[in-house]
């Protein structure tokens, strides 16, 4: 059955879903890169650019919190193969939202990015968020994992619950009147929360043999 | 189809606009390329994109020289929550508006109260061509070239009492052609008002037109409100009432969100929006951004409204 074969995936099809993986996870940058040479992205592009680039930051952020809940509910363990490049993929597309608001917004002012971060709390958190997801970017390599040792690693990457619920608050934020959007993000959010607090301790990946090892790769 | 770093930052003299025919053969191809970039089915937004019935007026000193925002990003780019809240909504939906047979009814504090059917307010008076500075709450700008009549001609017609000292604008809310109107994002019908020195004032346009033709649908037709000095949202669409009141009225934004939005709303670089900065401004099309000026660059004309005002606590 299917349902076996993806049980067991072999390296070969690990690296190969890898590879696919990592291109499809540039289409919503290459969309936008197409869209911006064809003049498709509307009367604003630079608004729609830095909207799209945020989204995505916040879609992978979620797919990422999705691989663990979805990893025990069909037991296909290699998909914690594949979270820390999507993990990653948060970070570049969080690292390009950034660069918009800091380039095209605010033409690297850092006196106005500064009143902006002190001032207006949808940019605060925005920043809280980025500022929170760098460290968990820069232990993401295997010999960051073995230096800080499993748990301390493990402990710290907690923060991307922190994180995200700092990225949909951002979004509801800077919405102007109709939340209905960032409500579903919400919603998503506190179902992915909920499985981790709902799902016995003992059954975490740490706590079981083989799968930590997985969960690192 | 050019990039879009050379699209914004190169400055484009007026006489090098693209004309409306050569900009509509690209049309098809634009509407087909952003179907296939975004993704979501816009063809609807071809059929309203598609030319409507030509509309004159005399051009008038009141307008500005700056380069007009091309009129594909005028269709295309609106804030019209009757027809959905996203701004590429209004082109995708507004073309199930009817707006033949359309009246608009004056009352309240008015010696002549009167209902007017749309095309004898486009006879009232030789409609003019005004070319303003359109500057959103959102913190982007356009600039465009309305066809309309001063309000205070309008107004003049129905003899506001002398009890009147503010007048308040409806929009129509039909749920059957204004698919936004089933959602309660705001307190519908869309209400907007002005002080009645300020309805009466020569900025103040009721406009029909633009680009040289009846409003579009998505930019508030058959008749809306034209405020320059103010943020777009005071400059009320589809109007379907204006009635001459006593006290201020209530407007949607204010119910929607009394800290946000105030009654008076005029631009001002230096009161913020609480939740982001209004010292500068993306024209639409441009790379850079701009400083925005005090009454959106109209202080010279609308100062005097507001003296001894405080405008940071009239906001």
């Amino acid at each position: 059955m299917v349902w076996q074969i993806a049980r067991n995936l072999g390296k070969r099809s690990i690296v190969l879903l890898k590879i696919a993986l990592f291109a499809c996870c540039l289409i919503p940058l290459l969309r936008l890169g197409w869209g911006a040479w064809n003049d498709a992205l509307g009367a604003n592009p630079i608004e729609f650019i830095t909207r799209s680039l945020g989204r995505w930051a916040l879609n992978f952020l979620l797919i990422t919190l999705a691989v663990t809940p979805l990893r025990k509910l069909t037991g296909w363990n290699w998909l914690a193969q594949l979270r820390r490049m999507l993990g990653l993929y948060v970070f570049f597309y969080a690292v390009l939202h950034l660069g918009t608001y800091l380039w095209l917004d605010k033409f690297f002012d850092w006196q106005e990015i500064a009143k902006d971060v002190l001032k207006r709390p949808f940019i605060t958190i925005g920043m809280s968020a980025f500022a929170l997801l760098l460290p968990l970017a820069l232990t993401s390599t295997r010999d960051m994992v073995r230096r800080l040792g499993g748990k301390r690693w493990q402990r710290l990457h907690r923060l991307v619950y922190v994180i995200a619920i700092c990225a949909v608050v951002h979004y509801w934020w800077l919405v102007k009147l109709d939340v209905s959007l960032p409500a579903i993000y919400s919603v998503v959010l506190c179902i992915l929360i909920g499985f981790r607090l709902l799902w016995p301790v003992n059954n975490r990946p740490t706590e079981t043999s083989g799968n930590f090892k997985a969960a690192q790769e | 189809m050019q990039p879009i770093l050379s699209r914004l930052a190169v400055q484009i003299a007026p006489s090098e606009i693209t004309p409306r025919e050569v900009f509509e053969r690209r049309r098809d191809f634009l509407v087909m390329s952003a179907q296939i970039a975004i993704g979501t089915v816009l063809s609807p937004l071809s059929a309203v994109l598609a030319s409507e019935k030509p509309l004159t007026g005399i051009k008038s000193p009141l307008s500005t020289p700056e380069k007009q925002t091309p009129l594909k990003d005028v269709m295309s780019y609106n804030n019209f929550y009757e027809f959905g809240t996203d701004k590429a909504d209004p082109a995708l939906h507004a073309h199930t508006l009817k707006t033949r047979p359309w009246t608009v009814s004056v009352e309240g504090l008015v010696k002549q109260p009167k209902t007017f059917a749309i095309d004898d307010i486009i006879k009232l008076a030789p409609l003019e061509e005004r070319i303003y500075r359109l500057r959103c709450v959102e913190g982007w700008s356009m600039v465009i070239p309305w066809l309309g009549l001063p309000l205070a001609t309008f107004l003049k017609k129905v003899e506001p009492l002398g009890s009147a000292k503010y007048v308040e604008f409806v929009s129509a809310a039909d749920p059957k052609t204004m698919p936004g109107v089933n959602r309660s994002v705001i307190d519908w019908p869309y209400l907007e008002g002005l002080r009645l020195d300020e309805a009466l004032h020569p900025l103040t346009l009721l406009a029909l037109g633009l680009y040289g033709e009846v409003l579009p649908n998505q930019n508030g037709a058959p008749l809306r409100l034209v405020v320059p000095w103010k943020y777009g949202f005071k400059s009320g669409k589809s109007l379907v009432k204006i009635r001459l009141v006593e006290k201020q009225p209530q407007t949607a934004w204010m119910k929607a969100n009394p800290r946000e939005y105030g009654f008076y709303s005029n631009v001002n670089p230096e009161v913020d929006h609480p939740r982001w900065s209004q010292a500068t401004e993306r024209r639409i099309g441009e790379f850079l951004k701009r400083k925005t000026l005090p009454f959106n660059g109209y202080a010279d004309q609308v100062a005097q409204l507001y003296a001894g005002m405080d405008l940071k606590i009239n906001f």
